[in-house]
């Protein structure tokens, strides 16, 4: 019955099938997902050459066949990096980490202060920024607080989704520095954000010469609400906390402001003393593929992860198939960009025995991502912010892949 | 005749030469010159003293940006039942599995993380309760609210003792029991595990 009303609207004139075909998708989509949280097409046409098309829309959605998406908590969200091909993280799946929910705010009303020590106090709206020279870089953002371990059964996604990579437009800080003039002794500004925790960071002037960014695009279209509409701070290689979205505010100053993000919280405890202020991520890798809940079957398999460092490029990535025994290179999949997620993969016969697979990452300054029980042992602590081991997954006889260091 | 031509020729050649080099010298001058970004461009515009004064709600440890004031600890208790328990709890365990976890512990451990045990500046205090708390209704509290919370939170961390003034001048002054353990990043890059 279904194919046959299906047959009778593809004998109208091609517009009027056009727009139904559309009316029906949305209609099924939105009301499948009403009836149950089951997202499911309800129509599959037996035969698609025989039943025309949707026609253009507005704005496209990705395939209703697809299901990848971000993994929910109160204040945060991870990235599906099981489920990302390449290394540019869809906007609507980049992580999410906000301290007082998302704010609404008008571009017609948005406002960026700059003030305290400098020659000219001055205020920029959105439009002004886009004046500006503009620069696109490439670079991920991740959140210092990025390791998760504890049981076997744990997803790429749940060990460190909180690491996302887009190609961020703006313009580079410096030029804005010059614009206001920097007072010879500034050393330290502070980064305010127009969310409801009016999100405080204090940053070395330094930075915000050399490479620092305010942006208002990503991936070429407008920065998504959740990354931080319309304007926010990019500190490339820098831990995600400092990147203060919805940036309203810039003080610069002689001094850091020791506010609650750099004190009580994104601070780490090693062997007992307070680590402050460490700002960049240190090298990292994980193979996203084999990882749980994937099932092995024997024979060839192309491993293959992310791996990136918040100080530079990334050299090489060591792979090991016999749980550590014995490393070999991965190849990196080009072009290796500075503080980016750069692909690897590395191809393995698997013959059915037992072993434990992992990764590691190698930085442009010899950097070596440390194993989990080196790590501990140098911080003397099983976690916390700027934890960065090597991901180990045990390949089981049955081809189950489970979390190794937990 | 022959040779006068011919050093003709080459003295035309050179000049040729000398014109055509001096022209793209200049040319490439211009160049380089469209290159190099304006010292200023003239974007924005200037801020109101006022507008400044509005959004610069920051505190700093030496105490630049606290307003006046004097907090009292007992009635900052009476404000922090009414507008904090709800998510902090009040020093018990039971405050550990609450929305904003424990600001002070009846019996803190080693692990845990509060402002008498992990904070390294008073002022921090005053800053973040004033911009982001109650977390329902942020920014909603006075300053005189925020002085009466901030000298309670100190008195309940055992930070300072009952009869302690808290305002402009001490606030700054008080030395945090967790300051000591406070070390810069000593994390550089290169083939060492830090
Ligand atoms: C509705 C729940 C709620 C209420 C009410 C509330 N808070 Fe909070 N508070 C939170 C949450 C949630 C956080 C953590 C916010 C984040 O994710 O950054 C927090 C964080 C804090 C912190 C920082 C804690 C730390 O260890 O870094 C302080 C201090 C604080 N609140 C003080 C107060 C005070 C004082 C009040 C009363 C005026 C108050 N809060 C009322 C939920 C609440």
């Amino acid at each position: 019955m279904e194919d046959d009303k299906d047959y009778k609207i593809s004998r109208r004139s091609l517009l009027g099938v056009a727009a139904t075909a559309a009316v029906v998708l949305v209609q099924t989509s939105v009301g499948k997902v009403v009836q149950a949280a089951v997202p499911q097409p309800l129509i599959i046409p037996p035969d698609p050459t025989k039943i025309t098309g949707a026609g253009p829309s507005l704005s496209g959605q990705v395939s209703t066949f697809e299901k990848s998406a971000r993994l929910t908590s109160a204040t945060a969200s991870r990235t599906p990096l099981q489920d990302l091909y390449g290394t540019i993280t869809p906007s609507a799946l980049h992580f999410e980490r906000h301290h007082g929910g998302i704010p609404i705010i008008d571009p017609q009303k948005y406002e960026l202060l700059i003030h305290g020590m400098v020659d000219r106090p001055l205020v920029f709206s959105l439009a002004d920024l886009k004046r500006f020279p503009s620069v696109t870089r490439t670079c991920f953002i991740e959140c210092s607080g990025n390791f998760r371990n504890g049981r076997e059964e744990m997803t790429p996604q749940e060990i460190c989704g909180l690491t996302s990579s887009s190609e961020w437009t703006g313009v580079m800080l410096s030029t804005i520095f010059r614009e206001v003039g920097i007072k010879p002794k500034a050393s330290w500004f502070l980064a305010e954000g127009g969310d409801a925790a009016v999100m405080t960071r204090s940053i070395p002037v330094s930075k915000g010469w050399d490479d620092a960014m305010i942006v208002y695009a990503q991936n070429g279209e407008a920065i998504r609400p959740e990354q931080g509409y319309p304007a926010r701070l990019l500190l490339p290689g820098w831990e995600g906390n400092t990147c203060i979205k919805w940036i309203r505010r810039i003080e610069v100053s002689d001094a850091p402001f020791m506010t609650r993000e750099e004190t009580s919280k994104y601070t780490e405890t090693v062997k007992g003393m307070v680590r402050q202020f460490s700002f960049v991520m240190d090298a990292r890798s994980i193979i996203t593929f084999p990882a749980y809940p994937v099932r092995l079957e024997r024979g060839w398999i192309e491993i293959r992860g992310i791996a990136w460092s918040g100080r530079g490029k990334i050299m090489k990535v060591e792979i090991s198939v016999d749980n550590g025994r014995s490393w070999s290179q991965a190849d990196l999949q080009g072009p290796v960009l500075d503080k980016a997620h750069t692909g690897f993969r590395y191809l393995w016969e698997w013959k059915g025995n037992e072993t434990g697979i992992m990764s590691r990452a190698v930085d442009e300054t010899g950097y070596v991502q440390p194993l989990y029980e080196d790590l501990c042992k140098a911080r003397g602590s099983k976690g916390g912010y700027h934890f960065n081991p090597v991901t180990q997954w045990r390949v089981a006889k049955s081809g189950e892949v489970l979390l190794g260091n937990t | 005749m022959f040779k006068s031509v011919k050093i003709n020729i080459y003295f035309i050649y050179g000049l040729a030469f000398l014109i055509g080099g001096g022209l793209l010298y200049g040319v490439g001058l211009l160049l380089e010159k469209d290159k190099v970004q304006p010292a200023r461009f003239g974007f924005g515009r200037a801020a109101r003293p006022e507008e400044i004064t509005a959004w610069d709600i920051d505190v700093m440890p030496d105490g630049r940006g606290l307003p006046a004031g004097t907090g009292r600890i007992k009635t900052g208790l009476l404000i922090y039942q009414s507008k904090c328990t709800s998510c902090h709890g009040h020093g018990d365990k039971a405050s550990l599995e609450l929305p904003g976890g424990p600001l002070f512990l009846d019996h803190p451990t080693e692990k845990t993380k509060t402002i008498g045990t992990y904070w390294p500046y008073a002022t921090t205090i005053f800053d973040y309760v004033r911009r982001a708390m109650p977390y329902n209704a942020p920014g909603s509290l006075s300053n005189q609210e925020v002085y009466d919370l901030t000298a309670f939170l100190l008195f309940a961390n055992k930070v300072i003792p009952e009869n302690a003034v808290i305002n402009q001048q001490s606030l700054p002054k008080i030395v945090m029991p967790a300051k000591k353990r406070y070390v810069t990043d000593n994390r550089r890059g290169g083939n060492e595990i830090r």
